[in-house]
């Protein structure tokens, strides 16, 4: 294979970098500096910082089931773009294979589901 | 040597080194982070040698979800998070067992091949792959989705014993 089509992708990536560090060495010399509380605050999506969480920042377990939840599916979603493309040289065949994958990640949903996993509270 | 046996060589040390840094850093949450050099320059071997599906499916897959699991698991458990000392342990065996594993396949790889040409196989395209994995590799695909059930299944039993059927 010619990697001739990545060529493209490889000058964007240049670009960016080279922008990103153009910006970074150029800031300290042409910024101007007036500095305040807010600037040295730790930036949370632009409200207002909060304390440390109860448990000394600790996450709740709630994110590691939602970040496996996101990998399983995530993995099937993957399965599901070779299984596109070629959906039509694979017939019937093909459909009942894919059919019968989802059924078997549904029941992990559905199992998840029912045991309460997806309520946040 | 051609661009591509180039490439390979300078994404293989850029592997090599962010994999060494993976283990030698002192902060956990930056060894993550390494992580995802790490396989970002595996991932541009695969691309190298022609997996282009592969390669992507390691971008998304390794360094967009399985690295974000990893960071949870760390955020999860550890408070605060800085430099640690408690991450070190003893170093010889894991290093013998590593290195004996990683130089016991390349010395394989070498006898096997010796300097014997290979031609790249045909380029591992999303298409080709579809084919392959939904003809000759059924029962895998299939049995991948047991694993995920059975992920998901121990995931919430694990994390959430508090929860049950309703």
């Amino acid at each position: 294979m010619s990697l001739s089509p990545y060529i493209p992708i490889v000058g964007l990536f240049a670009l960016g970098a080279g922008f990103a560090l153009f910006s970074v060495a150029i800031a300290p010399f042409v910024g101007p500096r007036r500095y305040n509380r807010a600037k040295l605050d730790a930036y949370e999506c632009g409200i207002e910082p909060t304390p440390q969480p109860i448990g000394g920042g600790r996450f709740p377990v709630k994110f590691y089931l939602t970040a496996m939840l996101f990998i399983v599916f995530d993995i099937e979603i993957i399965f599901l773009y070779p299984w596109a493309v070629s959906f039509e040289a694979l017939g019937v065949f093909g459909f009942v294979e894919m059919v019968l994958f989802i059924i078997t990640v549904f029941v992990a949903y559905a199992y998840v589901w029912r045991r309460g996993g997806l309520d946040w509270d | 040597m051609t661009t591509a046996d180039l490439l390979l060589v300078a994404l293989g040390a850029v592997a090599v080194g962010a994999g060494v840094l993976v283990v030698s850093t002192r902060h956990i949450v930056r060894a993550g982070l390494w992580l995802v050099v790490n396989l970002l320059a595996v991932a541009g071997c695969y691309l190298v040698l022609a997996a282009e599906l592969v390669a992507w499916v390691q971008v998304l897959l390794y360094v967009g979800a399985v690295v974000v699991l990893l960071l949870f698991a760390v955020m999860l458990t550890r408070a605060p998070i800085g430099a640690s000392d408690d991450l070190d342990r003893p170093r010889w065996p894991g290093a013998l067992i590593g290195g004996g594993a990683g130089l016991g396949l390349a010395a394989l790889f070498v006898s096997g091949y010796r300097w014997s040409r290979v031609d790249l196989p045909s380029p591992g395209t999303a298409t080709a792959l579809g084919e392959q994995i939904f003809t000759a590799w059924v029962l895998p695909f299939e049995v991948v989705g047991v694993l995920l059930l059975a992920a998901l299944i121990g995931a919430i039993v694990v994390s959430r014993p508090d929860i049950g059927s309703r």
